[in-house]
Order: C-alpha cells, then sequence, then structure tokens
C-alpha cells in the first residue's frame, strides 16, 4: 500500500473507487439499500470510537448515549416545530399528523442542527464529570450513563415513554426516502472520516495520541488535557448525535432501549469493529466496521436464533485472540506497506532480545 | 414523589418494612459482591459475567425444582455446575486477558455474559420463572411488616456461605495462597505458590458463590435471562462503593443497596428501580472521583 498511498494519482483514484462504489452499490442492489444504509451508520460508530478508543486511549462503552440523545433531539425538533409534542405522543389520541414539504425538511433541517449542538452540550457538561474516571472506572460509568438515561426516558411520557415515537411521514415516494437518507448517511460517513484524516494530522492528533500514551506526562508537558478530552468527546458527539437523528428518520420509528440507546447491541458493536479493524488507525475503523457488518448481515439469518451467542464468541475471540486488529495485523507482517522501515538483520535481532 | 416520602415518614412501621426487606434481599447482593470483590483484588479482572452466573445458578436450582427436588438443594448443585462453568471460562478466556489492560477483561467478560445470556434465552425461553416453596409470609404489627420467609432462609443461607468462604479464605492452605497472591504475585510464585492454580480457583470459586447466590435469587424472585446485567452492575457498586478488600465494607455496602433500591423503588415507583441501580453506580463513580481529586496534586489552572 505504501507504493500505493505515496502515489498520489493512486490515491484519488483509490478515493474515487470508494465514493463511485458508495454511490453505485445502491443503485445496483436497490433492495438492500436499508443494510447499506446501517452500514455507512456502522462506519460513523467505528470511527467516532477510535477518536477516544483508539487515539486518546479512553474506552467508553456508552458513546451510544449521543446516538440516543440526538435522534430524540431531532424528533422533538421536528414535531414539535407544528404541533403539540404531548397530544403528538400521547397514546390515546389517534389522528394523523401530515407533514407538508417545507415543514419537513425545514423540521429535519434544524433538528439535526439542534440535535448536533446538544450532543456537543451534553458532551462538554459531561465531560468535566466523566473524564476525572480512568481506565476500566470510565468504561463502567459511560455504560452506566446510557443505560440510565435510557431508562430514564423510557418512562418519560412527553417523548412516548418505552412504547417509543413514531418520526413524521416522508411527504412522497417511499423509495425516494430511502435513496435520500442513503445519501445523507454515505455523506455524513465521508464528512466525519475527512474530518478525522484532517484531525488525526494537526497537533490536536499529537496531544490526544500523548494523552493515550501517558495522560501525567502530557499534563507535565503543558497539555490541558481536560481540554483536550472534552473537544475530542464533543467531536465524537457531534457526528454520533447527528448519525441518530438521520437514523431515525431513517427508521421512522424507534423505542428507547432497543433503538436509541441499544448498550448492548449498537454500543458494543462499535467496539468491536474497531478492536476487529485496529484500532488507533484511519482505516482501521472503517475497514472493521464494513466487515463486521458484511459478515452480520450474510450470516445472521442462517444461525436461526444463535445470532446472538456467535456475537459473543465473536467479541471474545476478537478481545481475547485478535487484540491488534486487521490493521495492527498487517502492519505486522509488512510494515513496509505504511512506511515503516525495517533494518533487516538489526531489526530481527531486536525483536529477538 | 413527596408524597410517597411523606407516607415512608408517617409511618414509621412500613418504613420499618421496607428496611427489613432490603436488609433481606441485600445479604444476596451482598454475597454476590463478594465473589467479585475476590477476583477483582487477586487477579484484577473486573467480571462482567457476574450477573449471569447467579441468573444461570437460579436456572439450575428451577430445573431441579422442576425435576421435584427442593430447591435448597439447588444451592450446592449450582455451586458445583457454576463452579464447572467458572474453571472452564478461566482456561479459554479469562487466562489469556489477565495480562492485558483492564478494558481488556472488561470487554472480554462482557462477551462472556452475553454468551451466557443468548444462550439461557435459547435454552430456557426468555419468560419470567421463579421457584415457589408455597410459604405464607409472615405478618406483625397489624400486618404492615410482612416478611417472606423464604427471604429470611435466603438471608441466613447466603449469611452461611459468606461465613464459610471467609473461613476458607482465612483458615486453609488454598485460602492463605489465594491471599498471598492478591497481596503480591511475584512474590507469591517466589515462594513456591502456583500463581496460575491459584487464579483459576478463584475464578471457579467466584463462578460457584454466584451459583449459589442465583439459587437463593430463584426462590426470592422472578428472574428471566437478561436481567443478569442488572445485578453485574449492582456489584460494581458495592465494590466500587466499599473498596477492594474490605470486607466489613462490602457487607455494609450490600445490605444498604437492599435497602436503598427497596426504598428508592418505592418512592419513585417500581419502574425507575434499574434506573436507580445504575443511577446510583454513576453516583458513587463520581463521589469517589472527588473524593480522590480532593488529594490530587495536580494544580489546575
Amino acid at each position: 500500500m505504501s507504493a500505493l498511498m505515496n502515489n498520489k494519482m493512486a490515491k484519488i483514484v483509490f478515493y474515487a473507487a470508494i465514493l463511485a462504489l458508495g454511490i453505485f452499490l445502491p443503485i445496483w442492489f436497490p433492495n438492500y439499500i436499508g443494510q447499506l444504509t446501517v452500514m455507512w451508520l456502522m462506519v460513523i460508530f467505528a470511527l467516532t470510537w477510535d477518536i477516544l478508543g483508539g487515539q486518546m486511549g479512553y474506552n467508553s462503552l456508552g458513546n451510544i448515549f449521543f446516538f440516543g440523545v440526538g435522534m430524540y433531539t431531532t424528533a422533538m425538533v421536528q414535531v414539535g416545530m407544528f404541533y403539540d409534542l404531548a397530544e403528538y405522543t400521547s397514546p390515546a389520541g389517534g389522528e394523523i399528523y401530515t407533514f407538508n414539504l417545507t415543514q419537513y425538511f425545514s423540521g429535519m433541517a434544524v433538528g439535526y442542527l439542534v440535535a448536533g449542538l446538544i450532543c456537543v452540550v451534553f458532551a462538554v457538561v459531561l465531560g468535566r464529570l466523566m473524564f476525572g474516571l480512568r481506565g476500566p472506572y470510565f468504561a463502567i460509568g459511560t455504560l452506566a450513563l446510557a443505560t440510565v438515561v435510557g431508562e430514564l426516558v423510557s418512562t418519560w411520557e412527553l417523548v412516548g415513554g418505552g412504547s417509543g415515537m413514531s418520526m413524521p411521514n416522508f411527504p412522497g415516494e417511499p423509495a425516494v426516502s430511502k435513496a435520500m437518507f442513503y445519501a445523507m448517511m454515505f455523506a455524513l460517513a465521508i464528512v466525519t472520516f475527512l474530518f478525522l484524516r484532517w484531525l488525526y494530522g494537526t497537533h490536536f492528533g499529537l496531544a490526544i495520541n500523548a494523552i493515550r500514551d501517558d495522560e501525567e506526562k502530557a499534563e507535565g508537558m503543558g497539555i490541558h488535557t481536560l481540554r483536550y478530552k472534552t473537544v475530542a468527546w464533543s467531536i465524537a458527539a457531534f457526528f454520533l448525535g447527528v448519525a441518530g437523528a438521520i437514523y431515525g428518520n431513517f427508521n421512522n420509528f424507534f423505542e428507547p432501549i432497543e433503538v436509541a440507546f441499544p448498550t448492548t447491541t449498537f454500543g458494543i458493536f462499535m467496539v468491536l469493529m474497531v478492536l476487529l479493524g485496529g484500532k488507533g488507525t484511519l482505516w482501521g475503523p472503517v475497514i472493521g466496521a464494513i466487515l463486521f457488518h458484511i459478515i452480520k448481515e450474510v450470516t445472521w439469518t442462517y444461525l436461526l436464533g444463535w445470532q446472538w451467542v456467535a456475537l459473543g464468541l465473536l467479541i471474545i475471540i476478537t478481545v481475547v485472540y485478535f487484540q491488534q486488529g486487521i490493521m495492527g495485523w498487517l502492519m505486522d507482517k509488512k510494515p513496509t506497506w505504511f512506511g515503516i522501515r525495517v533494518e533487516g538483520e538489526k531489526q530481527r535481532l531486536g525483536d529477538m532480545q | 414523589m413527596w408524597d410517597n416520602i411523606k407516607i415512608l415518614i408517617d409511618a414509621p412501621l412500613f418504613t420499618l418494612d421496607m428496611v427489613i426487606n432490603g436488609l433481606l434481599i441485600g445479604a444476596v447482593f451482598a454475597l454476590i459482591a463478594y465473589g467479585l470483590a475476590l477476583v477483582w483484588g487477586v487477579m484484577n479482572v473486573k467480571n462482567l459475567a457476574q450477573g449471569d452466573f447467579v441468573i444461570l445458578g437460579a436456572y439450575v436450582a428451577w430445573t431441579l425444582f422442576n425435576w421435584g427436588i427442593h430447591p435448597f438443594f439447588g444451592v450446592p448443585v449450582a455451586f458445583g455446575v457454576l463452579w464447572v462453568l467458572g474453571w472452564i471460562v478461566y482456561k479459554t478466556v479469562v487466562y489469556r486477558v489477565i495480562e492485558h489492560d483492564l478494558f481488556t477483561s472488561l470487554l472480554a467478560t462482557f462477551g462472556v455474559a452475553i454468551v451466557l445470556q443468548q444462550s439461557m434465552n435459547l435454552i430456557f425461553g426468555s419468560d419470567e420463572q421463579t421457584v415457589s416453596l408455597g410459604m405464607e409470609s409472615m405478618s406483625f404489627f397489624d400486618n404492615v411488616v410482612t416478611i417472606q420467609p423464604t427471604r429470611l432462609i435466603a438471608f441466613f443461607a447466603a449469611i452461611l456461605l459468606a461465613i464459610a468462604v471467609i473461613t476458607f479464605m482465612k483458615r486453609s492452605r488454598m485460602g492463605q495462597a489465594i491471599r498471598a497472591t492478591s497481596q503480591n504475585p511475584r512474590s507469591a510464585r517466589v515462594m513456591g505458590i502456583d500463581t496460575e492454580k491459584v487464579y483459576a480457583f478463584t475464578y471457579s470459586l467466584n463462578a460457584a458463590i454466584c451459583g449459589a447466590a442465583g439459587a437463593l435469587v430463584a426462590v426470592i424472585w422472578e428472574f428471566q435471562p437478561y436481567i443478569g446485567l442488572i445485578f453485574s452492575i449492582r456489584s460494581f457498586v458495592i465494590v466500587t462503593a466499599a473498596g477492594l478488600g474490605n470486607l466489613p465494607g462490602v457487607i455494609a455496602a450490600g445490605l444498604g443497596m437492599g435497602v436503598l433500591e427497596q426504598t428508592g423503588a418505592f418512592v419513585l415507583g417500581t419502574q425507575f428501580q434499574q434506573a436507580i441501580v445504575v443511577g446510583m453506580l454513576l453516583v458513587v463513580l463520581l463521589v469517589k472521583l472527588i473524593l480522590a481529586s480532593r488529594h490530587r496534586q495536580v494544580v489546575e489552572q
């Protein structure tokens, strides 16, 4: 890949190929457009998890919190802009609420923006509390956060409680809405990727890597660690919030525990995908997410109910036996692909000692 | 909510009922948390499969009950079955993650938890089950204070088990080896202790304790495959609040957890019960954090 990566022309071809795949896959396989949308969602999950988990060394099990917050925020905005939210969600009301084209799209635009911003606010506020927790405590603390919020939302009557909420109906052909949400999710995945690619090359990327390697020393070197950690989490929160908002519209209906705050499905998938692909790398999460999603979609239906057991086994195998992930494994086997110079005998002797 | 608090203040006997029932279930929590503290302290593994071991123990007792065997024989049987399972899990998963960082062990045991949870779901179904002994509940003070005799029995059984385990840890040769390993594994190895064996034994013992506790849970509660995680979180709350190697602390925190959960569920409503348990974890973590930050030397700008 080194020759490939060093060559600017090849690089452009590579990116163009991915872009073309992203555009043409749903056209070639129109029946799988839903699964493809979820695939890009998975890529966003993995990329945003890796900001903290891979680059900063803070393993969060509760990033899914922002996904749910984004989903609920956008739903509340989209409905609340034109109707009374309490009436809309009340189980007694049999009324049908319609949204015309302008209402739908203006609600969506405002809703996504607010969803992203609210998530950033949450990340800043909660970051002050959670980032004092280190190592496994951070993981457990964030897991607890996402779980408790899911439980609380399911008792909140204004947003439909445990039975969830349905989003405004799309005013138009269902096929158009599917294509539109696919395009939005794909675009968001690309924006996330490009943003992170730029981010990891800046001083910021170095700073969060320093936090991962040794937080005390990073602090000693004058890095204001809390500020960096909060900004990193806010970035993850923003993209997750918008992704959650799109997913809410795409799914048309959601309920708190299974869809909006699914700590044991999506919440754990994002960790698994990053570990599978190789954490702390730019491409690792992308490869891991796509691979995981394909494996999952292909095998899921053939496992006849045992798929969740298989998921648990996959977690165990990845964590216990394949810690370095695909990218880590490649770096180990083919270091020259990544521009790492191997100094022949010397290196091997060094390894042996 | 305020009305409910008012009831608690106005009717002290009712409060007493809640406290007693909380203490009775708290003993089972303390037992499970003791197992976690053991594994955490000795081998530095945070076992997220704790609650699923408990639920599996409950299903063992339930299966025996369906075969016509008295559920209190389920306690030793569940102890044995879970011992074997714990040993298998240790040999396949846990021994490979001991040397890794803590998040790895957390995630690996989470994987174990999912496998157990989903297997139980497929084997036993997702319906709520319970083992009913058909005992009349005991009433005091004009039926204000009611105590389920099964809870009382479970309480004493939990205490007996805890005493047995603690005596084992204090007196037996293996118990000494476990404590030595937890203090300093390297020195223990130098002194001729097979630490690998100690780890395997500790993890199996923890699983067995959970299994026995689960057999008690089967008698006093309704259970289904998915409530394992909440038991894991309870034991995390208790151990985090008490600190490692603090046995009286674990017992006190376990009993306190039971009381808080009972009264909290009454004050806020039962739909908040899970949220209360998880919320308590957040509170405990944050309180510890604030306490720790007072001792920190780093001067903030």
